[in-house]
């Protein structure tokens, strides 16, 4: 088990899903992502878990919410417009404090867009994207490995807050091929919380009621600080990060996800020419790495935040920085994916024009 | 001494926010009986819609997880699928059901979810206040068809019971009503058929409610159960559009 394999971003996603424990997975086509729904219709059926595929995005989520709520670890997968869709549902999941792992394999928009790889729903993802007063842990794999990794602690973060977890990934995310050790999940150290809410008939206790509608105000807002309270204990142990050769970095590249694989390439470009550059990667997107940012922002002269989008994670760079280096911004949406070279190009223009 | 008549065990002694006159009230009652008298309050999770009956978990002392606008069905298929030993249903409007949750209700119904639906059709969006709704009635009057619903302008009242009738995967669909106390006794009778076929894992199975909203009918409690049987039976005939357990019987 512990010997490496080549495995596709999908497959190491959907098999860390099933050994994670997931046994429920409901989705509805929609490109760039449909070789998680393919693969589970497959693993389900081994697994002896359900595969259903839904009428529609918005009908998929919902049986994701029924199935977490008879306390089944389930699973969701889409992109773009079929998020858009399941906004409904993440808000009703968030309220309800109902458990499960929503895949969104972003690609261009807004609208239909295409299927290329795209940044443009860090907004939306980070935003809470429903109605509502809510957050939801969101992580951003950069490699396959990470993908494995991450898809399988996801379902434990879901469990132990109780909250829906979206991983953000693209076509790229999706697509690429990269040798991974696919090792057993591990139940973490720290015991998950029982899951003493769930429905599944009031046999020998009291009935119980998943609802979220409370019409007295006061109690309303009591829930809305008892989540707030809930969101600030993830942010103080949720965020994760990566640097890479940050320590001596003049210039700091903040880039997450595909992205980040680029800026990486970028950096060594830079690296090889004598510039110091080093880059920050934010792996949680929400909670969003503050801490690192702030710390990097102590030893860096100027960011560059990279983005395949027209800038979206800036605001939250620019939030954590307050002020205390400048933020410059390189992006290219729609679907464009660029090279290292042309990122390294950039890096070396920002850091003739700084003097640095 | 003989008790004769009681409330039920799963039904909360907590009086029922419903208008006087409303048929919620009996619906919630009817169905706690069957709930006791089928020994399902250890199994049973019951999804309610957003509409009325959406504080039915204030009612029933069941396991009860509330839905968003229309959804009962696809949280319904999410539950059964996870859990195939438990018994669900979902309570739903006309709104919930034939409106905003039409693709929902279709596609459960088609897959032959083994799960049942209590359809209580009042031909309004009652806890809105009285908009149209998709079963409102050529030339009903409502907030939102102040005209009386026009068949050029908000099109045809959807009958989507009988639609569902004809759908393989659904294996037990009737249409009953509440207006007579002789009728309320067939649509508890129907309720416990509808278990029972889900219960025997035959499919999906519909009962569809006629019940009065006097108060968005604008008449009296009284007179809402003559409306009830003079407009709304005329035009959502009684009786059952598909009984496989009939048919199976008779081959």
């Amino acid at each position: 088990m512990d010997e490496k394999v080549l495995m596709k971003g999908t497959d190491a996603l959907s098999e860390a899903a099933v050994q994670a424990g997931c046994r429920c997975y409901f989705g509805y086509p929609i490109t760039p992502q449909n070789e998680i729904p393919e693969y589970m219709s497959r693993r389900m059926e081994e697994v002896g878990g359900v595969f259903l595929q839904g009428e529609s995005e918005i009908a998929s989520i919902n049986m994701v919410l029924g199935a977490a709520a008879t306390g089944a670890r389930a699973m969701t997968s889409s992109s773009s417009p079929g998020i858009s869709l399941k906004q409904e549902g993440l808000s009703f999941m968030a309220a309800l404090e109902l458990p499960a792992v929503i895949v969104n394999i972003n690609r261009g928009g807004p609208g239909l867009g295409n299927i290329a790889p795209s940044q443009g729903d860090y907004y939306q993802a980070t935003r809470g994207g429903g109605h509502g007063d809510y957050r939801m842990p969101v992580y951003a794999p950069a490699s396959v490995q990470e993908l494995y990794d991450i898809t399988m602690q996801t379902f434990d973060v879901a469990d132990k807050y109780r909250t829906p977890v979206m991983i953000l990934g693209d076509g790229m995310t999706g697509q690429i091929v990269e040798p991974i050790i696919a090792h057993e999940y591990i139940r973490p150290a720290e015991d998950l919380p029982p899951k003493d809410y769930i429905l599944d008939g009031a046999q020998g206790r009291p009935s119980r009621i998943i609802k979220s509608l409370i019409l007295d105000v006061r109690e309303m807002e009591e829930h809305n600080w008892k989540l707030k309270r809930k969101y600030d204990l993830m942010k103080q142990e949720l965020p994760q990060w990566e640097e890479f050769m940050t320590d001596d970095a003049k210039m700091t590249i903040i880039a997450y996800g595909t992205a980040a694989r680029i800026a990486k390439g970028a950096v060594k470009r830079a690296r090889s020419q004598g510039l110091k550059v080093g880059l920050l990667r934010p792996i949680t997107l929400w909670p969003f790495p503050d801490e690192a940012i702030i710390s990097v922002a102590k030893k860096s002269k100027i960011f560059l935040v990279f983005e395949m989008s027209t800038g979206q994670m800036i605001d939250d760079v620019r939030l954590a920085v307050e002020g205390r280096v400048p933020c410059e911004f390189y992006g290219r949406p729609g679907g464009i994916v660029p090279a290292p070279q042309e990122l390294a190009r950039i890096i070396e223009r920002y850091w003739l024009q700084k003097e640095l | 001494m003989k008790t004769i008549y009681t409330r039920p065990k799963c039904l909360k002694p907590a009086p029922f926010h419903y208008c006087p006159g409303c048929g919620h009230s009996i619906i919630h009652r009817l169905m706690c009986e069957l709930i006791d008298e089928m020994d399902l309050q250890g199994r049973i999770i019951g999804i309610p819609p957003a509409g009325c009956a959406v504080l039915a978990y204030n009612y029933f002392d069941i396991d009860i997880c509330e839905s968003a606008h229309g959804r009962g069905c696809a949280i319904a298929t999410g539950m059964k699928r996870a859990r195939p030993d438990k018994i669900i249903f979902t309570y739903q409007g006309d709104g919930d059901m034939a409106a905003i949750g039409t693709a929902e209700t279709l596609h459960a119904a088609n897959r032959g979810e083994k799960i049942t639906s209590i359809f209580v059709n009042n031909a309004v969006y009652g806890m809105t206040g009285g908009q149209m709704a998709p079963t409102t009635m050529l030339g009903q009057k409502t907030s939102t068809s102040p005209y009386g619903r026009r068949p050029d302008v908000e099109g045809y009242p959807l009958k989507i019971t009988d639609l569902i009738g004809t759908l393989p995967g659904a294996a037990y669909v009737t249409r009953t009503s509440v207006a007579t106390p002789a009728k309320i006794l067939a649509t508890k009778k129907a309720i416990r058929k509808a278990f029972e076929v889900q219960m025997a894992g035959l499919g999906y199975s519909l009962v569809e409610v006629l019940s009065p909203c006097p108060t968005n009918w604008k008449v009296s409690p009284k007179d809402s159960f003559i409306y009830l049987e003079e407009k709304m039976e005329k035009e959502y005939p009684l009786g059952v559009m598909k009984d496989i357990t009939t048919k199976k019987k008779d081959s």
